[in-house]
């Protein structure tokens, strides 16, 4: 099991912080900078622009430079990586509980628990309907190579469980399509191999967690780091399918008792 | 002869150490047999005794200490990092095991105005009764009839993260004496009935003077320099001088100015981020107006201070300005315009910001890596917010377009370097 797999967000950072003069940090860095060029363009483009008086659009997406200038415009992230998660599409129940986690404390990431810090519920929430609305195509990221008994492993993680480890099926709860459930529950397909193992890495340290009783710390901690590795790589090879909506609440009966989803379950 | 004379100066504060001790453990000993008579037992339950209570505990932000991040109002736990070590807040809900549900209000006013525990115990100045004991006992009666109407949480204190020598109490018997002077406000005859509500404010609930005054080795402030601004220990920001006079830290801040910050948490001078943003976020924005004229007023009557001494460093800023100057036209002046002016109500003005002016330079470093939002306050439900620049760039990019800004248009604060802005990079958020 590589190392670098369980590597959680914290440290990623650390090295880019460290590192800056690298060519991956100098990309980036530009793929961070083009989408904010891009209001500027209209607005030169529009004449909006007097010379003594700035114009600032009334827009929640102008208020926001805050989260757009990591997670880009449209929530779309920072590509291939998710170095920066993707946004855009996740259930807006399940991006408010993040922001809420930030601010707790259950979810550790500087930078995230700072800029989350003010937020009041009411504005969280309308952050997270912006970025739960935005439409953007699903790109197909890298995955390392792997041998096919490997991914059969990470197959049968996600369709079956593994009855042996007390892990249920990632469908169970993520849906049958795992374009995730209504309103808390994540879509899985679509992510880069390295956000997934990377999230499962952070449950296992403790720097990402939920509301108690936190299922998903008990399934990452259920699993064999080669598990990881087997699931995020499936996962993120697995075809995105032409509808990527979540599936309706109450849709699911989730196999161990979760906080985020009112405790229910049948507690194994 | 001068050698004898300087022993003395020891050998006196161990005289009155010891003689503040005998007072305290003697008024220990006097008060906590006096039972709680039956008129005070009703003033305790009485609705407007506990939201006039609401009031003044919003107004000193007990709140923001007595509350773990996540965690249930006053039921304490959120740990204050001093250069001693860390001290967990207390629970303050009505708890009898965990909490101050045994408490008399004797005990209650004996904390706050003498610093003094329950058990006779000296209470580490983290809790700020330097400044609480200006509070009247009639206004302490009120703050203890609201914390007993609080729900019940039971929640333990935190074990002290101290290590010797600071977790030996009794040391605080000389700190006392040199930082602490016990005393309800006293009004001053001579000013208006505004000007020394504001004071009674500034000076004791809000107790502004823990953060905004420079403190020395062993942690106390001087009581010379009220509100002249310091490095908020183990926080890593700095809180400006508050003085609206010629060098003050908010010089040329109208009345209005010091009101709309308190209140909206933005004025057309600057916006309160960073620890500020909380305290606008879970205390001054809830003040009445007439209380945030009269604090304005206090602080507009704050002495002008002496000139800052110039630059005797010898470290010439000038290519980190031209430097500068260019990252802040590419990333800056789209929002805080080319003229350093910002966009009233939207983006803070740079020229004359008393965070950027402020003398360590920590404020603009750190609001530059971090970005975003001012505090939510009623008057600014959302809050337009600045984008991080930790991710984008490098150490030296930051030192030049914050020293450039710091130099730019009527600003003229010293340079940052690169070897600054490493240090606070990483800082942790808390």
């Amino acid at each position: 099991m590589p190392q670098h797999n369980l590597m959680h967000r914290g440290s990623l950072v650390a090295r880019a912080y460290t590192s800056p003069m690298k060519t991956t940090a100098v990309l980036v860095r530009l793929r961070l900078v083009l989408p904010w060029m891009l209001p500027l363009v209209v607005l030169f483009a529009s004449g909006a622009v007097h010379a003594d008086q700035l114009s600032v659009p009334d827009t929640l997406q102008q208020r926001i430079a805050a989260c757009t200038t990591c997670h880009g415009l449209h929530g779309e992230g920072s590509p291939g990586s998710g170095f920066f998660p993707r946004l855009a599409g996740k259930p807006a129940g399940y991006l408010t509980l993040q922001l809420q986690n930030f601010q707790r404390g259950l979810r550790k990431y500087a930078p995230m628990q700072y800029t989350v810090r003010q937020l009041s519920p009411a504005y969280m929430r309308e952050i997270a309907e912006y970025f739960a609305a935005q439409q953007v195509p699903y790109e197909r990221t890298s995955v390392p190579e792997l041998a096919p008994s490997v991914l059969q492993r990470g197959e049968q993680l996600v369709t079956t469980g593994d009855p042996a480890l007390k892990v249920p099926p990632c469908q169970a709860c993520h849906g049958k399509a795992l374009t995730g459930t209504e309103p808390v529950v994540p879509g899985l397909v679509g992510l880069p191999y390295d956000y997934i193992s990377s999230q499962l890495g952070s449950w296992r340290t403790g720097t990402r967690a939920s509301a108690a009783p936190d299922c998903m710390a008990e399934i990452a901690n259920r699993l064999a780091p080669a598990d990881i590795t087997a699931v995020s790589a499936w996962l993120a090879s697995h075809d995105v399918p032409s509808n990527t909506h979540a599936q309706p609440a109450g849709s699911i009966t989730p196999p161990l008792s979760c906080g985020v989803l009112d405790g229910r379950g049948n507690g194994a | 002869m001068k050698n004898f004379r300087v022993l003395w100066i020891p050998a006196v504060l161990i005289v009155m150490a010891l003689a503040l001790w005998w007072w305290l453990s003697h008024e220990t000993r006097t008060t906590s047999a006096s039972t709680q008579d039956p008129a005070l037992a009703a003033l305790l339950k009485d609705p407007a005794e506990i939201a006039k209570g609401h009031y003044l505990a919003t107004a000193g932000d007990c709140v923001s200490c007595h509350t773990v991040q996540g965690g249930q109002p006053y039921a304490g736990g959120r740990i204050l990092p001093t250069p001693f070590g860390n001290i967990p807040a207390p629970n303050i809900t009505p708890d009898p095991d965990t909490g101050l549900g045994d408490w008399s209000f004797e005990d209650f006013w004996r904390a706050l105005h003498i610093g003094v525990g329950r058990h006779g115990e000296l209470l580490y100045p983290a809790f700020s009764y330097t400044a609480f004991t200006k509070v009247t006992r009639e206004d302490a009666l009120a703050i203890f009839a609201y914390l007993q109407s609080l729900p019940s949480v039971h929640q333990p204190s935190k074990p002290l993260g101290l290590s010797f020598p600071y977790n030996v109490r009794t040391g605080l018997t000389a700190w006392r004496a040199l930082y602490f002077k016990p005393g309800v406000y006293a009004h001053d005859p001579a000013q208006s009935a505004s000007w020394n509500r504001g004071a009674y404010l500034v000076q004791g609930l809000g107790h502004c003077n823990e953060c905004h005054a420079t403190r020395g080795t062993w942690g106390g402030t001087d009581s010379k320099a009220q509100l002249s601004g310091g490095q908020i220990p183990a926080l890593d920001w700095y809180a400006p001088d508050l003085s609206t006079a010629a060098n003050g830290g908010l010089q040329g801040w109208s009345k209005q100015d010091i009101v709309d910050l308190l209140k909206n948490g933005q004025s057309s001078k600057g916006s309160a981020f960073g620890p500020m943003a909380e305290v606008v976020a879970s205390s001054t924005q809830y003040l009445h107006d007439d209380d945030l004229q009269a604090i304005a007023e206090y602080l507009q009557s704050l002495p002008p201070r002496p000139k800052p001494l110039p630059d005797s460093s010898g470290f010439n800023s000038a290519s980190l300005v031209a430097s500068g100057q260019e990252i802040y036209a590419q990333r800056c002046a789209n929002c805080h315009g080319k003229d350093g002016r910002g966009v009233p109500d939207v983006y803070p003005p740079l020229d004359g910001n008393s965070s950027v002016m402020e003398p360590s330079g920590i404020n603009a470093t750190r609001a530059v890596l971090l970005g975003g939002f001012p505090a939510v306050t009623q008057g600014n439900l959302r809050p337009y917010s600045m984008p991080p620049f930790a991710q984008q760039l490098s150490d030296a990019e930051v030192a030049a377009v914050i020293t450039y800004i710091r130099q730019a248009w009527s600003n003229h604060a010293g340079a940052v370097q690169e070897r600054d802005v490493i240090k606070y990079r990483h800082t942790p958020i808390d």
